[in-house]
C-alpha cells in the first residue's frame, strides 16, 4: 500500500483502525476475565508459596533482631583479635532485653547451630545476669569473660559476627552437607555425616531408573494399544487406567502385601522352589521396593503419551518402510521409531519429574535404603520442625527439576512434547 | 525387454479374513512384464486385498502368487523387491525429501555418489529438482504424491503398485497427474498395478483394466473394449453411462436376438443369451443412441422427452421410452442443433450391434 493511501474510515467517520482496536480490546477484556480466576488461582497456590519458601528458606532476621547493639557495635570489629569493650557491651544490653523478656534460649539455640558451645555458655551468662551478679559499673568485657572461658576465645565472637546479615545461605549449604567454616569459607561436613548429598544421587538414581523401567514397559504397552483393534485396545486401556483409579495408598498397601517376607510373590518362590523358605529376599524396605511400587505407579504416565502419539502414526508408513526393502527392525528403528521420540520425551519427563519428588511410595516401602529427599524434606516439616531448612531443600528440588527441564529442553525441544 | 507375458501371475488365489467368507475368490490373473494394469472396482471388491497381498502385507489363504516365474507368497514385503505407493502417500514426516528417496537406496548399502546420482534422477523425473531439502509437511498434495512415486521408483523395483494414490487430491491436480504417471510408466516401462474405484482414471491410464466385484475379476481387457464390448451387466453399469432394457429372449438367429420387452421388441447382440425365453438386461451407451436419424436403423423407436439438462459440450436428454423414463441420451452441441422440450415427441434410433443383450440384473 502506498502511503498516500486515504486512511479508511468507517461510515460514522472514525478510522477503521482505531475502531478495529476498539473492539478487539472488548474481546481482549473478555478474554482476560475469563482466564482471571486460573490465574489468580495460580499465583495463591504457586508463586506465592514459592516466594514463601524462598524468603523463609534464607531468612535469618530472628537474631539480627535480637542483637541490634551488638551488630552496630560490631561493625568497627577486624574480627581478628577478640572484640572490644563496645561490643561486649552491647551484647550484654542486647542480651539483658532477651533474659527479662524470656527469649534468650532461642538464641542460645540459634547461635549453637552456628558453634556448638553456645547453648550452655548463654544459660551461664543468663543466670548471672538474673542474680544481678554484672555490674554494669566496671568493664562488662572483664565480667562476661569471667563467667566462661568461651567468652573469652575469638572463635564464638567471630561466629556471632556471621549470623550478623538479616539473610543466610546457611542452609542451602547445609542440604549439600556444607557449612561455613570459622573464617566464613565453605566447608564440607565431616564423610560420615554427609547423609543429604546420599539422598540427591539416591533421588536422582531411583528416578532414572523408574523413567527408564516405566520406558521399557509402556513403550510395548503403548504400541499395542495403538495397533490393536479398538475391542481389545479399550479393555488394555482399561487395565492400564484401573491403578490410575485406585488411591495411591491402596496400590502402596497392596504391594506391601505382595513384597513382605510372607508376602505372595515370596510364597510364590518358595513354592516353584526358587528360594529356601528360611532365607526369604527382602524385597521390601529397600530400593527393590521403591523400584517396583514407583514403576508401577508412574507407568500410566508414560503410557498416555506414547499412546497418543503412537496413535497417530499411520499404519502405512511402517508398511511404506518394509515395502521400500526395510527389514521389519529398520522400518520399526528409522522410521517408527523416531516418530514416537515426542512422546518418549513427554512420558519420560512426566515420570522423572513426578519420581524425583516422590514421597508416599518410597515413605511406605522403602525402608531405610529406599527413602528419598522428600522424605527427609517431610521429616524436617514434621520432626524438627525446621521449616527454613524443608524449604531451602524443596528449592533445591525444584531448581533441579527446573534444571533437568532445560537439559531437556536443548536436546529434544520441549515444543516436540505431546502429552495427548 | 522381454516382454514376459506372465510377469505376475495370481494363481487361484483366494483371500479370506474370517475364515467364513471369501473377499477375493479364485483369482487368475496374469500381469506382463511393462504393462499397466489397473484394479478398478466398487470398494469391498477385493481390489486393494490383492494389491496387499501382491506387494506381501497379506498372505493368499490359498493359491501362490508368482512374479518372474518364482513362488513369492512366502517370501517377506522388504525382500520382493516391489516399489508401492499408499493412498496417503506414506512419505516419512520427520525426513527430508532427499532422505525420503534415499530410503531405499540406504537399506540396500549403495554408495553415496549412487545415491545421490539415483535421487536426482528421480526427482527430475517428476520435476521436483531443488526441493531435496524440503520436509513432505511443507510441500503441497501434488507435490507429496510425486515423491512418493519417485521414491517408489528410485530402486528400479520391477513391479510398482499403487493404491488410489490421486484419491487424496482435487480434480484438475489429479488429472495432470493420471498424464505424468502414463508419461513416466511410458518412458521407463515399469510394470505398474494400479488400483482404484475411479473409472475415468482408469480409462484414462492403463494398458488393461480388471473390473472386480465380489471377489472376482468380472472383466479384463483394454479400455475401449472394456467399453465398447462390456460382458455382463455389472461391467456394463460400472463402466460409463448406460441404458438398460430388462426383457426376455424371443428369438436368437446368430449373432442377433430379438428380445420381448413388455410393450414392444427390440433387436440386440446376443452375448450372454443361448436360448429362447431366458431373461436378460440389454445394455446400450447413450451416444449410441441418436434423435430422429437420417439413416435407417434396425431399432427405431418414438418416446417423449422429459427433461432436458445443457451440459455445455452437449445435452442430455432424458427420455420416456418403452417404460423406461431413465433413458439417456447424449446430444452433442453443434450449430445444426435440434429445437428440444419438454413433453416433446422424438423419433430414437439405434443399431442392433449397440445393444448387447446381457445377463439379467
Amino acid at each position: 500500500m502506498s502511503s498516500e493511501t486515504k486512511q479508511i474510515l468507517t461510515t460514522d467517520g472514525i478510522p477503521l483502525e482505531v475502531s478495529l482496536k476498539k473492539a478487539e480490546k472488548k474481546n481482549k477484556i473478555k478474554a482476560f476475565l475469563l482466564v482471571a480466576p486460573l490465574l489468580l488461582f495460580l499465583f495463591i497456590t504457586y508463586v506465592f508459596p514459592i516466594g514463601e519458601m524462598f524468603t523463609r528458606s534464607v531468612d535469618d532476621k530472628m537474631i539480627t533482631n535480637m542483637l541490634p547493639k551488638t551488630f552496630k557495635a560490631m561493625e568497627n570489629w577486624d574480627g581478628k583479635e577478640l572484640p572490644s569493650e563496645e561490643v561486649f557491651a552491647g551484647f550484654y544490653y542486647d542480651f539483658k532485653v532477651l533474659v527479662e523478656n524470656q527469649t534468650q534460649g532461642k538464641l542460645g539455640q540459634r547461635l549453637n547451630k552456628e558453634k556448638n558451645g553456645f547453648n550452655s555458655i548463654t544459660k551461664k551468662l543468663m543466670r548471672q545476669i538474673k542474680r544481678n551478679k554484672i555490674d554494669e559499673s566496671q568493664s562488662i568485657k572483664e565480667q562476661i569473660m569471667k563467667v566462661h572461658k568461651r567468652w573469652g576465645t575469638v572463635e564464638y565472637w567471630q561466629a556471632i559476627k556471621r549470623t550478623a546479615p538479616p539473610y543466610t545461605m546457611a542452609k542451602y549449604l547445609k542440604g549439600m552437607d556444607m557449612y561455613f567454616a570459622a573464617d566464613g569459607s565453605i566447608a564440607q561436613v565431616d564423610e560420615d555425616r554427609r547423609i543429604h548429598r546420599i539422598l540427591w544421587l539416591r533421588t536422582l538414581e531411583i528416578a532414572l531408573f523408574v523413567t527408564i523401567f516405566c520406558f521399557l514397559m509402556g513403550y510395548p504397552i503403548a504400541h499395542l494399544l495403538a495397533t490393536l483393534p479398538m475391542k481389545y485396545s479399550n479393555l488394555l486401556m482399561i487395565c492400564v487406567l484401573l491403578p490410575f483409579w485406585t488411591s495411591l495408598l491402596v496400590r502402596t498397601a497392596s504391594w506391601m502385601i505382595l513384597l513382605q517376607q510372607q508376602g505372595l510373590v515370596n510364597d510364590f518362590f518358595v513354592m516353584i522352589g526358587l528360594v529356601a523358605d528360611n532365607n526369604r529376599p527382602e524385597m521390601m524396605y529397600n530400593k527393590v521396593g521403591t523400584y517396583v511400587a514407583m514403576t508401577q505407579i508412574l507407568l500410566p504416565f508414560m503410557v498416555l503419551p506414547l499412546y497418543s502419539v503412537m496413535k497417530t502414526i499411520s499404519p502405512s508408513l511402517m508398511r511404506a518402510g518394509k515395502s521400500l526393502g526395510g527389514t521389519p527392525f529398520i522400518a520399526f528403528w528409522k522410521v517408527y521409531f523416531p516418530l514416537t521420540i515426542p512422546g518418549i520425551g513427554a512420558g519420560c519427563l512426566l515420570v522423572f519429574i513426578l519420581a524425583i519428588g516422590y514421597y508416599i511410595t518410597p515413605a511406605l516401602v522403602g525402608g531405610a535404603s529406599g527413602t528419598l529427599i522428600s522424605n527427609q524434606i517431610a521429616y524436617h516439616m514434621k520432626s524438627t520442625l525446621d521449616w527454613s531448612f524443608a524449604s531451602a531443600m524443596g528449592l533445591m528440588l525444584l531448581s533441579g527439576v527446573l534444571v533437568i527441564y532445560w537439559i531437556y529442553n536443548k536436546l529434544v525441544g520441549v515444543d516436540n512434547i505431546k502429552l495427548g | 525387454m522381454s516382454n514376459n507375458p506372465e510377469f505376475v501371475k495370481f494363481d487361484k488365489v483366494d483371500k479370506s479374513y474370517d475364515g467364513k467368507v471369501l473377499v477375493v475368490k479364485d483369482l487368475q490373473l496374469d500381469i506382463a512384464e511393462g504393462e499397466f494394469i489397473t484394479m478398478l472396482g466398487p470398494s469391498g471388491s477385493g481390489k486393494t486385498t490383492c494389491l496387499m497381498m501382491l506387494a506381501g502385507f497379506e498372505t493368499p489363504t490359498n493359491g501362490e502368487i508368482l512374479l518372474d516365474g518364482n513362488i513369492i507368497s512366502n517370501i517377506p514385503p522388504h525382500k520382493r523387491g516391489i516399489g508401492m505407493v499408499f493412498q496417503n502417500y506414506a512419505l516419512f514426516p520427520h525426513m527430508t525429501v532427499y532422505e525420503n528417496l534415499a530410503f531405499p537406496l540406504r537399506v540396500r548399502k549403495m554408495e553415496k555418489d549412487e545415491i545421490d546420482k539415483k535421487v536426482d534422477k528421480a526427482l527430475s523425473m517428476v520435476s521436483l529438482n531443488g526441493f531435496e531439502t524440503r520436509m513432505p509437511g511443507q510441500l503441497s498434495g501434488g507435490q507429496q504424491q510425486r515423491v512418493a512415486v519417485a521414491r517408489a521408483l528410485v530402486f528400479d523395483p520391477a513391479v510398482v503398485l499403487m493404491d488410489e494414490p490421486l484419491g487424496a487430491l482435487d480434480k484438475n491436480l489429479r488429472e495432470s497427474m493420471q498424464y505424468e504417471i502414463k508419461h513416466i510408466h511410458e518412458s521407463i516401462g515399469v510394470t505398474v498395478v494400479y488400483v482404484t474405484h475411479d473409472q475415468s482414471e482408469a480409462l484414462t491410464m492403463s494398458n488393461r483394466i480388471a473390473v472386480f466385484n465380489d471377489g472376482k475379476v468380472q472383466q479384463l481387457s483394454n479400455p475401449a473394449e472394456l467399453y465398447e464390448k462390456p460382458v455382463n451387466s455389472f461391467v456394463a453399469e460400472f463402466i460409463g453411462e448406460n441404458n438398460t432394457f430388462d426383457g426376455e429372449v424371443a428369438e436368437i438367429s446368430g449373432d442377433e436376438c430379438k428380445i420381448n420387452l413388455s410393450n414392444a421388441e427390440i433387436i440386440a447382440s446376443a452375448i450372454s443369451v443361448k436360448s429362447k425365453g431366458e431373461k436378460t438386461t440389454v445394455s446400450l451407451r447413450p451416444e449410441r443412441a441418436l434423435i430422429e436419424p437420417n439413416e435407417k436403423m434396425d431399432n427405431m423407436f418414438s418416446g417423449r422427452i422429459e427433461e432436458v439438462i445443457y451440459h455445455g459440450d452437449h445435452t442430455r436428454v432424458r427420455v420416456n421410452l418403452l417404460g423406461n423414463s431413465e433413458f439417456i441420451l447424449k446430444v452433442p452441441n453443434s450449430t445444426s442443433n435440434l429445437e428440444l422440450k419438454v413433453n416433446q415427441d422424438i423419433k430414437i434410433g439405434w443399431n442392433s450391434s449397440d445393444a448387447r443383450a446381457l445377463d439379467p440384473k
